[in-house]
């Protein structure tokens, strides 16, 4: 289970890293959203990783935390999520934004100098 | 039932929050409502800072807030110690001066101004305040985001181009923000930072390596906010480029992030001693950085451009003197901090009033005349001298007043912050001889106020002094007072110089003593080991 985890975050984060440093605006916003899936499956994984142990507890009982998952990275994860949803909102709106003004997709505004 | 007073710590954060987000129902058109809403609630954020400053001077231990109630490691908390104080008495400054001055005519030019505004005010407050990581980062995004809606304020293509590229380098460091504060997490169980602190000596030492990654890549996130040199390229363009009141409440965003490593990394490696976690990294950024400002400045070519490069070199300044890791020195680096940023905020807000009326051919034939050395001049010299109107003087003034913060000449605050940062950093090695990193820093701070003055005279007298450049519009009443009223502020720190660095004193002394930080947070449980399993 681990490296299946490990192994998604990897792919995610090194596609994501790589399309950021890409010149056209749409490159860097898909790879800042494969980076904030990374991201969030991170975070997720940090709570350690429990199948078949959802964090509810029965009504009424004394439990034993460590059987429970981590309930606390799963809100984490969860405002992650909404403020990066938020921010590719915002991001998209630039970008559209700069398409219309500067007349290219280009990071910079501007294709570079041959 | 709890009085009112007993929320102060949070009024700070909810009353822009309400007021902005109450501002958003109503028409674009009514700007005079809007006006009045934000001013009066401005005004309420000053006058609860002053109570803060008061209050937390007043009090033995640091001021603390339970949202919700829930005890103490569970709930998140708003703590505030002095210098949470004093950078919420900074904003509160700084937001009503930006205001005033934005209500001449830049809250029009684009839509929901004040509520951004607003909002940004929240974000600051918070992350001033709070006590708990993750909501750190919380209020980071909230300002973040508040600062992209204003970075584009007024559109136009230098704004939006300045803008993706500041957007896209803060979600990059907001997705490094959670990588880090999850891998503190998974180590030590907790995100409330008094139980970090508490938690962090007892760990296991096959933990280390992971705590200190996390921290590492969280000091990353913050030298980015501050603009140290690898990290920073984003900022003279944005800052360049934003609506002047917009650029000048953006002075003090570029301190949340030194305020965030001052903070944190104070409680959380404060047993390792004085000097900072990554201090020998702290200090080659903040020299490099400081040298980086003080060129760019140099090369500017216009003012704007010039203003962002002195906020480079001011965050460079704090940086380096930090990472020497001398308990000494971070009350005058306090003051230097308060210093600089009212100095940067008005003089980007005195570049607009100045370059208004300019006339960009006149500029580019003086840059023209300059670099190829034209000499007909010569009937520039007769006569009893050049004519200057009342308002062209006195804006002069203001420059010069800026110049000489900026660059730490006498008599202003600039002149007492850097006097008692080389002092201090000269006089704490004590009989032994002072090491070479100290005569770096010292070198470094005494070159970069010569290299500031240099481009900051050069601008002046091309702006004020060239016959050429004597269109002044009109400038309004609410434009000037913003303007003299946060000279006023340096003044009084000038003046009243001992009063305020015997806080600043007691600021770092606050600081430096952790314990008593934990001990408001979490009064009743001894200190732990860490929980083994679970979790």
């Amino acid at each position: 289970m681990e490296l299946v985890l490990s192994i998604a975050i990897g792919v995610l984060a090194g596609s994501g890293v790589w399309l950021i440093l890409r010149p056209r605006t749409f490159q860097v916003i898909m790879g800042l959203m494969l980076l904030s899936y990374a991201v969030n499956l991170f975070i997720l994984g940090m709570g350690r990783l429990r199948v078949g142990a959802p964090a509810i507890v029965p009504k009424g009982q004394t439990i034993d935390p460590s059987q429970f998952a981590d309930p606390l990275p799963q809100s984490l994860v969860l405002t992650a999520i909404v403020i990066g949803f938020a921010t590719t909102a915002l991001f998209l709106v630039v970008l559209i934004a700069s398409r219309g003004l500067t007349g290219t997709d280009h990071v910079d505004g501007r294709e570079r100098e041959p | 039932m709890t009085r009112w007073s007993d929320h102060l710590l949070i009024a700070p954060v909810i009353l822009p929050l309400l007021a902005g987000a109450a501002l958003l129902l109503f028409n674009e058109r009514r700007r005079q409502l809007k006006s009045a809403v934000s001013m009066v609630t401005v005004t309420a954020l000053l006058i609860c800072a002053v109570l803060l400053i008061l209050r937390t001077d007043a009090a033995p231990q640091a001021l603390v807030y339970r949202l919700g109630d829930w005890p103490a490691p569970f709930a998140i908390v708003f703590v505030a110690d002095r210098l949470s104080a004093v950078m919420v008495l900074l904003t509160a400054i700084l937001a009503i001066t930006s205001l005033l001055f934005s209500l001449a005519r830049w809250h029009s030019v684009g839509a929901h101004f004040h509520s951004l505004f607003l909002f940004l005010l929240a974000g600051l407050n918070g992350a001033f305040l709070t006590g708990d990581l993750f909501n750190l980062f919380v209020f980071f995004e909230l300002l973040l985001a508040a600062s992209y809606g204003l970075a584009l304020h007024g559109s136009g293509i230098l704004r939006v181009r300045a803008g993706l590229h500041y957007i896209a380098v803060n979600l990059a460091a907001s997705l490094l923000f959670l990588i880090g504060v999850s891998l503190i997490y998974n180590v030590a169980g907790t995100l409330n930072m008094a139980d970090l602190a508490q938690r962090i000596p007892h760990l296991p030492a096959a933990d280390r390596p992971l705590l200190e990654a996390g921290a590492a890549l969280l000091g990353i996130v913050f030298l980015v906010k501050a603009g140290i040199w690898p990290l920073g390229f984003w900022l003279p363009p944005t800052y360049s480029a934003a609506a002047p009141p917009i650029a000048a409440m953006f002075s003090i965003m570029s301190k949340v992030g030194i305020y965030a490593i001052l903070r944190l990394w104070l409680l959380l490696f404060g047993d390792g001693g004085d000097a900072l976690f990554g201090h020998p990294l702290l200090l080659a950024g903040g020299i490099a950085t400081i040298l980086f400002g003080a060129m760019g400045a140099l090369a500017s070519q216009d003012m704007p451009r010039l203003a962002s490069f002195c906020v480079l070199v001011s965050s460079g300044t704090v940086l380096s003197v930090l990472a020497m890791g001398q308990s000494g020195l971070t009350g005058p680096v306090l003051f230097y901090l308060v210093s600089s940023t009212v100095a940067i905020a008005v003089f980007f807000m005195l570049i607009e009033v100045i370059e208004r009326g300019r006339d960009p051919v006149a500029e580019m034939l003086a840059v023209t005349r300059e670099f190829y050395g034209e000499e007909d001049e010569k009937e520039e010299e007769e006569g009893a001298g050049v004519a200057f109107t009342a308002t062209l003087a006195a804006l002069g003034l203001c420059f010069v007043a800026c110049t000489v913060m900026i660059a730490g000449l006498p008599p202003l605050s600039g002149f007492i912050a850097k006097f008692a940062i080389l002092t201090t950093l000269l006089n704490a090695a004590g009989p032994a001889p002072v090491s070479w990193t100290t005569w770096l820093v010292f070198a470094t701070m005494i070159a970069s106020g010569l290299l500031m003055l240099i481009a900051m005279v050069r601008a002046g007298i091309r702006t004020v002094w060239l016959p050429e450049a004597h269109i002044v519009s009109r400038v309004r009443l609410v434009e000037i007072v913003p303007i003299i009223a946060l000279l006023l502020v340096s003044v009084t720190m000038t003046v009243r110089a001992e009063p305020v660095m015997r806080y600043m004193q007691a600021t770092a002394g606050a600081l430096h003593d952790s314990e008593n930080y934990i001990r408001s947070v979490l009064p009743e449980r001894p200190a732990q080991k860490a929980k083994g399993g679970g979790s």
